[in-house]
């Protein structure tokens, strides 16, 4: 198993986060895991994007141009990299945030009401995890214990208190994308 | 051991190197380290040493001097620029033979540059830096787990040798995130008497001076020669490099640090479609693997350096080689990432062209990687 995927948005939305999460996840099942984020001129520019790898190997190079999966919180971000999403790859993109969707016909594409779902929920701030359900609704490459307990660590402290608003927006996100996925 | 955890490469080298009791740090934020300025600030007062901001990195590197003078194990960070302005004071530790450990995490130059990983400061890195005849050793990690490892054993080269060591690094390095665990390291069991140091005259001893200043010609040039003396013996006895997948290969990658990273996914690649293609890692930028580069030479029709700068270790791949072999280059400059399909098809090129490239990135492909 290895599962390259880029994670990619506005400063704020939480993408950094989602794939801290997904790398803690994948070390607590012991697998080979790099986290990669951008921190460059973008960063200071708005927008943001991490690669996160999990793998049963080692991880040769932790900055690729290629992706298996590609998670896309704004615009910009989609006309950056729904062309470096692999043949026959994922695409899962916000959609408030993305108005012009994508057009490639060779790759699973999902539009995950994110947006929306957070604010049912009555926090705008779990956007990041609704989408991080609806991909592992997609690859289901780690546990969800595993992924809760990615997300206690990743989490300062004062905000363990929301915890269980970020796994509820976990498991909303999985029944959204699960829905498509059985369409 | 350690439990297993996940870290910045920065954050991993500031831990690592509270753990090798290290006594004193002193430094001026710069972007992409301030992460090692920020964790040391936090962790080493509570584990005992002395961490001071300075008001520059000139004044940083002379307090290195100062307490390495007193015995103490200390270190400075910086990037790129900072350096720069650290070389004069560099040049003065080797002169006087005093042990430190300068992390430098590569940024894109020349100039302020940029904020993005580089591996432009090779030369400087490699050829002492400052001014005089002097080196020092140089070690590059290539993942998170080795900014923690070579951060203990950078330490103790510098005891050992009684010198500036320094570790380049760069920017992704110090930013990523990935596994790492810190081992067993009794500091008290790997640092050296240092019987030189001045830390007060017993009344049974002469006077230890720690100086850099000679005003004979004749002591000045005895004073190279040891130092001299020492490098051949580093250049013996501390080479360490890796290979990876060597054994069959007819082409061979030779790259450092992150662009070894990256030079590994161009080997599956290469490996897919079938073609034996190897990597040398250099670890030790000096000393210098040239003795393993010259051995290897003979059993590869290529060898391509890959390297974040215009061509610079290019030049001690071809000094070891010494024509055996056709030695390209292929890199990118200013913070950009050669992406590892853009070096694959550029091997591809030169061995369908069978003529000297350019080094520089074709038009379609410039488009890179960058964190």
């Amino acid at each position: 198993m290895k599962e390259e995927v880029i994670i990619a948005g506005f400063g704020g939305q939480g993408v950094l986060t989602m794939g801290m999460v997904l790398a803690y996840a994948g070390m607590v099942e012991g697998k080979e895991v790099s986290w990669m984020p951008s921190y460059g001129p973008e960063m200071r520019g708005g927008t943001a994007n991490c690669i996160a790898i999990i793998s049963d190997e080692p991880v040769s190079s932790p900055i690729i141009t290629q992706y298996d999966t590609a998670v896309i919180l704004n615009q910009p971000s989609l006309e950056k990299f729904e062309s470096r999403v692999k043949p026959g790859g994922l695409l899962l993109y916000e959609s408030n945030n993305i108005l012009q969707p994508p057009t490639r016909t060779d790759l699973t594409c999902q539009s995950i009401p994110a947006a929306v779902e957070a604010s049912n929920l009555d926090n705008s701030r779990v956007l990041n995890m609704v989408m991080l359900g609806a991909f592992l609704a997609h690859r289901p490459i780690l546990d969800i214990t595993s992924i809760r307990a990615g997300l206690k660590q990743v989490l300062p402290e004062r905000y363990h208190h929301l915890l269980s608003i970020n796994e509820e927006a976990i498991r909303r996100g999985q029944e959204l994308a699960q829905q498509e996925v059985e369409a | 051991m350690g439990e297993t955890v996940l870290m910045k490469g920065n954050e991993a080298l500031a831990k690592a190197a509270i753990l090798a009791g290290c006594d004193g740090y002193f430094g001026y934020p710069i972007t992409p380290q301030s992460e090692i300025l920020e964790y040391i600030s936090r962790e080493l007062p509570k584990a005992g040493g002395v961490m001071i901001q300075a008001e520059s990195e000139l004044a940083a590197i002379n307090m290195v001097y100062g307490a390495a003078g007193a015995g103490a194990r200390v270190m400075t960070s910086s990037s790129s620029p900072g350096i720069s302005l650290m070389q004069e004071g560099i040049s003065y530790l080797a002169s006087a033979e005093l042990p430190c450990l300068v992390v430098n995490v590569n940024r894109g130059g020349p100039g302020l540059g940029t904020i993005q990983p580089s591996q432009s400061d090779y030369f400087q890195a490699t050829r002492g830096g400052g001014h005089g005849d002097y080196r020092t050793i140089v070690l590059a990690p290539a993942s998170v787990q080795e900014m923690a490892d070579f951060t203990y054993l950078a330490f103790d080269l510098a005891d050992k040798y009684r010198m500036p060591v320094m570790i380049l690094a760069d920017g992704a390095l110090g930013q990523m995130m990935e596994k790492v665990t810190f081992p067993d390291y009794d500091p008290d069991e790997h640092k050296l008497p240092k019987p030189w140091a001045t830390v007060g005259k017993p009344p049974d001893r002469e006077r230890n001076i720690i100086t850099s200043l000679y005003i004979e010609p004749e002591h000045m040039e005895e004073i190279n020669l040891k130092l001299q003396q020492k490098y051949r013996q580093i250049e013996q006895e501390e080479v360490r490099w890796e290979e990876i997948e060597t054994g069959d290969a007819d082409i061979i990658l030779v790259a450092f640090g992150l662009a070894a990273r990256i030079s590994r996914k161009v080997i599956e690649l290469a490996r897919e479609s079938g073609l034996r293609v190897g990597l040398l890692q250099p670890v030790s930028l000096y000393p210098f693997p040239s003795p393993r580069l010259h051995q290897l030479a003979s059993q590869a029709q290529l060898m391509l350096t890959v390297e974040m700068n215009a061509g610079q270790m290019v030049e001690d791949v071809r000094l070891a080689v010494a024509g055996q072999t056709r030695v390209e280059f292929y890199g990118r400059t200013g913070g950009m990432i050669p992406a590892p399909e853009e070096v694959w098809e550029y091997l591809n090129q030169l061995l369908e062209n069978n003529t000297s490239g350019t080094g520089q990135p074709v038009a379609r492909n410039m488009e890179g990687a960058q964190p």
